[in-house]
């Protein structure tokens, strides 16, 4: 069990919460995420490492509130404990001195693109950070982002803060007035499609890291399988992290629909 | 003479084994025939993942069938058990009502027999073995029900023997996983006196028992009491805990672990990386028994999602095929199908598991192999198309090698498709060993006798060596890798007392 020792609401859907997990605080690398239950009935969900704390033993999570695990999760406050918390999973990023990345970051997917952004800072490259959300409200850690980036772009769909448009427009600025090396875009499925397709078009190296659906993510299931290049890969093992320019989206946004009507179910109550 | 076969002989010549034998003539004994299991009815069964197939022998019947055994002088039977089992010793003590004492036989040799007398295949080890098999052409003595009846004997009339343990020696060892193979390694180093922990990446220990074998033919419940055994005997179980993620081997190695078990299984899904395969609707069995049996998936309260489909095709022939297709149809399937390439009599599973499949009402579509799925409007999974196949030449199995009849496809409609078509080995703790040797199969290598890895330090055993295999075996590797493991610590911490 994990104890939650702070828990923060950061937008009207979206919470942070420190949690105990000393061993995974030690062994964590930017781009590893763990995977944890709530309750004994609880469904196996896969959350990103935003950051840790060696000393207190901790680490970050942020999670969204979409659907009934989330949720569950959500509900819990400080105090409260995690019923498995288990990690770190998967790779983690390649961080190395490249000289400028651009990072993207779509909503909620801001979170795992924190310790990113933070490790390609202290690597010593240039870091320009554009940053989305569909309105100010749902803008997550802005100041955060701030102190390791050299440039914070904000985007919002309706304009209500910063300048009002998609991140792909913000990026597409910046790749026009600077020469990018790399670039790396986590958020919804559809944004990091768009990422790809425009970083492709100036030939920019890029990962991005995935959020398919996953079960054990320790590479048993395949219930996380993407095309890569052609390849079956398995997230959980595999990634998160891939080259954008090689991944079938198409088929990775109908798979993460895979299990929607059963979702749909279960909101209602109706399995 | 072996130790072992010395042994057999010395309990064969107790006075109250040959007064039995002596009790029956022979011709009686023959004349019996073989036991039927009671079974829950298919009808009834199919409703539920819960309730076990089988329901076991009643003392009489096992008594009666225990009687059919002729206590042979040379006993083949042994010769079929991985483990070598005293056969005839725990069946005549069933004969003689001493059912507590067959099933101290049984654990002698196996760690698991409650778990081994439901999910072995019997009829390839030791039923094929047996005289009545071999010599007189009829049903062999039920071995396995009769295992399972002294087990479940044992445990339910609440007279668990816990074995004797050693006082405690301090010296730490770990073992990686916690399926059959770490349970009965961790089993012998806690009565060697180790502090022994077993460290499993899932919220649940047991490895495949737990969330791939389903309940209707392995209860949980079964399951857990071997662990609570084990539990009080001082073994500790880290769950949540990957080996090489969580800590890495230099990290236990600092907390004290001088040696390590790894029995990290063949977790990894094979798939045929054909068109389509990645459509919604199609999985791997893992994913599919993991979602059902680890996560409880068909139970209203549990979190999980799982795909009920009116049509479900399972691709394989083995027993996890098996367990797949009839999970379908407890789930509801209208159409539960199994697609095989191979015929019938080359199926790799149980046949008691083919047998109840059958009367449940599945569908075998045997000598077709999948070539692609097609998807509906949606994007999901609609159609197999399936390539006809006949039997060629035997390969290097000895079966026969099942090859495509030219221009014979077809296509099927169905809404899931679940390929059980094997697994690879986990490959997550070599990738974290950089130096431990490995065959071509991704399989660690061992030395056969002491199941010692290139690392000294280092053993293993189960599908992490064998590649997808069995739980008999599995255990049977943690045994000899605890004796050889105990041999190693006590060589080494003696090499140091004497310096
Ligand atoms: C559906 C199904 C049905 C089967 N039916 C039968 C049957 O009827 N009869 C039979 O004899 N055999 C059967 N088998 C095969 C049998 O279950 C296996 O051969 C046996 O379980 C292997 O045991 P093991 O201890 O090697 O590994 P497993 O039981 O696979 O356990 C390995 C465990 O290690 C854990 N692990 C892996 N890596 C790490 C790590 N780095 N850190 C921590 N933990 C880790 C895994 O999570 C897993 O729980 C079946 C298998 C399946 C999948
Ligand atoms: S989540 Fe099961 S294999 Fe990746």
């Amino acid at each position: 069990m994990n104890k939650i020792v702070e828990k923060k609401q950061l937008s009207e859907n979206v919470f942070k919460f420190v949690v105990e997990a000393p061993m995974i605080a030690r062994s964590r690398k930017p781009g590893n995420f763990v995977i944890l239950r709530v309750g004994s009935k609880g469904e196996r969900i896969p959350l990103t490492i935003v950051n840790s704390d060696l000393e207190k033993g901790t680490i970050t999570l942020i999670v969204q509130n979409v659907g009934l695990s989330s949720g569950k999760l959500c509900q819990l406050n400080q105090g409260e404990e995690i019923t498995d918390l288990v990690g770190p999973l998967g790779k983690a990023t390649h961080i190395h001195k490249v000289g400028t990345i651009l990072a993207l970051g779509g909503g909620v997917g801001i979170a795992p693109l924190y310790p990113i952004v933070e490790a390609f800072k202290k690597a010593g490259n240039r870091v320009i950070t554009v940053l989305a959300a569909r309105n100010r409200e749902l803008l997550i850690l802005e100041e955060e982002m701030r102190q390791w980036s050299d440039e914070v772009i904000v985007m919002t769909d309706d304009g209500s803060y910063g300048r009002k448009g998609l991140v792909t427009e913000g990026a597409e600025e910046v790749i026009k007035r600077e020469k990018v090396d790399e670039c790396v875009a986590i958020g919804p499925a559809i944004m990091m499609k768009f990422c790809a397709l425009l970083t492709k078009k100036y030939n920019i190296p890029t990962q991005v890291s995935l959020n398919t659906i996953m079960v054990d993510g320790t590479g048993m299931c395949g219930a996380c399988r993407v095309t890569v290049n052609g390849e079956t890969k398995f997230t959980c093992v595999d990634g998160p992290e891939f080259n954008a320019h090689q991944i079938d989206f198409d088929e990775m946004l109908k798979r993460l629909q895979a299990y929607k009507r059963e979702e749909d179910q279960a909101r209602t109550g109706k399995k | 003479m072996t130790a072992a076969k010395e042994k057999q002989q010395q309990e064969r010549n107790q006075e109250w084994r040959t007064e039995l034998r002596k009790a029956v003539p022979n011709k009686d004994r023959l004349a019996i025939e073989r036991v039927k299991m009671n079974e829950v009815e298919p009808h009834e069964r199919n409703k539920s993942q819960n309730i076990e197939v089988n329901r076991g022998l009643t003392p009489e019947q096992a008594q009666r069938e225990a009687s059919r055994c002729m206590d042979c002088a040379n006993p083949t039977c042994i010769e079929g058990c991985p483990v070598s089992i005293d056969i005839p010793r725990f069946i005549k003590y069933i004969e003689r009502g001493q059912f507590l004492n067959a099933a101290a036989t049984l654990k002698e040799f196996s760690a698991l027999p409650a778990v081994c007398g439901r999910v072995c295949p019997q009829e390839k080890q030791c039923e094929i073995k047996c005289f009545y098999t071999q010599k007189m052409k009829k049903a062999p003595v039920a071995i396995g029900y009769l295992e399972r009846f002294a087990a479940d004997y044992e445990r339910e009339s609440g007279k668990i023997q816990i074995p004797d343990v050693a006082p405690g020696n301090g010296i730490k060892v770990a073992a990686i996983g916690s399926g059959p193979a770490s349970l009965s390694f961790a089993g012998d180093m806690i009565k060697f006196g180790y502090e022994v922990t077993v460290f499993e990446a899932l919220h649940e220990i047991g490895g495949v028992l737990k969330y791939g074998i389903p309940e209707f033919r392995l209860p949980n419940a079964i399951v857990d009491v071997e662990l609570e055994n084990l539990k009080n005997m001082g073994v500790r179980f880290e769950k949540n805990f990957v080996v090489g993620r969580t800590a890495t081997f230099d990290d236990l190695k600092e907390l004290g672990y001088e040696c390590f078990f790894i029995g990290s299984g063949a977790g990894l899904p094979n798939f045929m990386n054909i068109p389509g395969e990645n459509l919604n609707g199609v999985m791997s069995s893992n994913e599919y028994l993991t979602r059902v049996n680890l996560m409880a998936a068909n139970q209203e309260d549990s979190d999980t999602p799982v795909l009920r489909g009116k049509k479900v095709a399972v691709i394989g022939g083995g027993n996890t095929a098996m367990d797949a297709v009839r999970t379908a149809i407890r789930l509801g399937a209208e159409k539960a199908m199994l697609i095989y390439r191979r015929s019938r009599e080359e199926m790799p599973a149980r046949v008691e598991e083919v047998k109840h499949a059958e009367e449940e009402g599945v569908e075998f579509h045997n000598l077709a192999n999948p070539i692609e799925y097609l998807a509906n409007a949606e994007g999901r999974v609609a159609k197999v198309r399936l390539q006809r196949m006949q039997l060629g030449e035997p390969d290097a199995s000895g079966r026969r090698r099942p090859v495509p009849i030219e221009g014979a496809i077809d296509e099927m409609d169905i809404d899931i498709a679940i390929v059980a078509i094997g697994v690879s080995p986990n490959p997550l703790i070599p990738a974290c060993l950089p130096g431990l040797k490995m065959t071509r199969w991704h399989t660690i290598e061992v030395n056969e006798e002491t199941m010692q890895t290139s690392i000294p330090e280092f053993f293993a055993g189960g599908d992490i060596v064998r590649g997808g295999a069995t739980v008999i075996l599995a255990m049977g590797d943690g045994r000899r890798a605890a004796a050889s493991m105990h041999k190693y610590l006590t060589d080494k911490h003696a090499g140091k007392e004497n310096k």
